[in-house]
């Protein structure tokens, strides 16, 4: 019994530590924020074209068919890096890629899908955040997946890579029913 | 040199903590404005994570706190912008988590841990047989007490 009482310290210390020590070692990533937005509907918004197209981007949009939001910037380095990805998902994935364009400048935005390619099916801009936040995005790149229903079915806050297009992004758009 | 250390002193308790708002941001009116900051302050900055949004610098948090002082501007109370950000970031953006199944751990530790140290101390002490009294000198040692008068 006393003895007890002289190991239970170290137990409890052991078991504290291998509960924080897990996390550091299984390769979760601690900065991504879980959403709340999971199954639920996308947010209402509408947002205008970049100037000289004719869409922008609307949540009625994103209704009737499964479809990849991204949330993206010409100031946005990380979003350079996943635009090659973008444009190949764009050949290989058959649904529509929306884009919400956050805080840019129109001109930037023109030139940065000029210079690097354009997969996008519609882009809205975002402007002064307030549709990234309804989205609960806190940056960008951001990517979504949504529902035939409208509804948010995945989302990624970090740039895509060839291997979480394969592993991730391709199965769940198979699942939810995409040819 | 007194009088230097005395000036730092005072300018150190002078200064408070820097906030980032700046002075563009800040709503008109002042009863408002404070009611904005307070809410900001129990806000966790999504983007550096252990400041708040009223103390962060980065970008994307001006916008944070802008959308705050809009909703505040807007009539919302307290509770429906604090509501309004959860909705879109879960518990991470609140400074203080919702006492909830989830949470119960975080809450109830620090409470329970003190009691069950109490109980743990309280049980050692009753425990402990009381100091025994000290044994009385031999003959030798008050002979030598005496020699030494």
């Amino acid at each position: 019994m006393r003895r007890l009482l002289f190991v239970l310290p170290i137990l409890l210390f052991v078991g504290l530590a291998t509960y924080f020590a897990i996390p550091l070692v299984d390769g979760t990533d601690n900065s991504v924020i879980p959403s709340p937005l999971i199954d639920q509907p996308v947010p209402t918004f509408d947002l205008p074209p970049l100037p000289g197209r004719e869409h922008g981007l609307s949540s009625a949009d994103l209704k009737g068919q499964v479809q990849i939001v991204n949330i993206f910037a010409s100031w946005c380095i990380p979003c350079r890096a996943e635009e090659p990805v973008l444009m190949g998902l764009s050949k290989t994935a058959h649904v529509p890629i929306r884009g919400i364009d956050q805080k840019d400048k129109p001109e930037d935005a023109l030139k940065y899908l000029a210079e690097l390619g354009d997969p996008y099916t519609s882009i809205g801009m975002d402007s002064d955040r307030h549709v990234s936040i309804d989205w609960g995005a806190y940056g960008a790149p951001e990517t979504f997946i949504v529902d035939a229903e409208g509804r948010i079915r995945f989302k990624q806050a970090a740039p895509l890579t060839p291997a979480d297009v394969k592993d991730t992004i391709l199965p769940l758009l198979a699942k939810l029913g995409t040819k | 040199m007194r009088g230097w250390v005395l000036a730092l002193l005072a300018a150190l308790m002078l200064s408070r903590p820097a906030f980032a708002v700046d002075p563009d941001e800040m709503l008109k009116d002042p009863a408002q404005e404070k009611r904005a900051e307070a809410i900001g302050k129990q806000l966790r900055c999504p983007v550096c994570k252990t400041e708040s949004i009223e103390e962060s610098d980065a970008d994307f948090t001006r916008d944070l706190r802008k959308v705050v002082r809009e909703r505040v501007a807007a009539g919302d109370t307290d509770q429906q912008v604090l509501d309004y950000m959860h909705a879109r970031y879960g518990d991470f953006i609140l400074l203080k988590p919702p006492f909830e199944p989830s949470t119960w751990i975080l809450w109830l530790a620090p409470p329970l841990l003190l009691m069950a140290g109490g109980a743990l101390a309280w049980v050692v002490i009753r425990r402990r047989p009381a100091a025994a009294e000290p044994p009385a000198l031999t003959e030798a040692e008050r002979a030598a007490i005496e020699a030494l008068k």
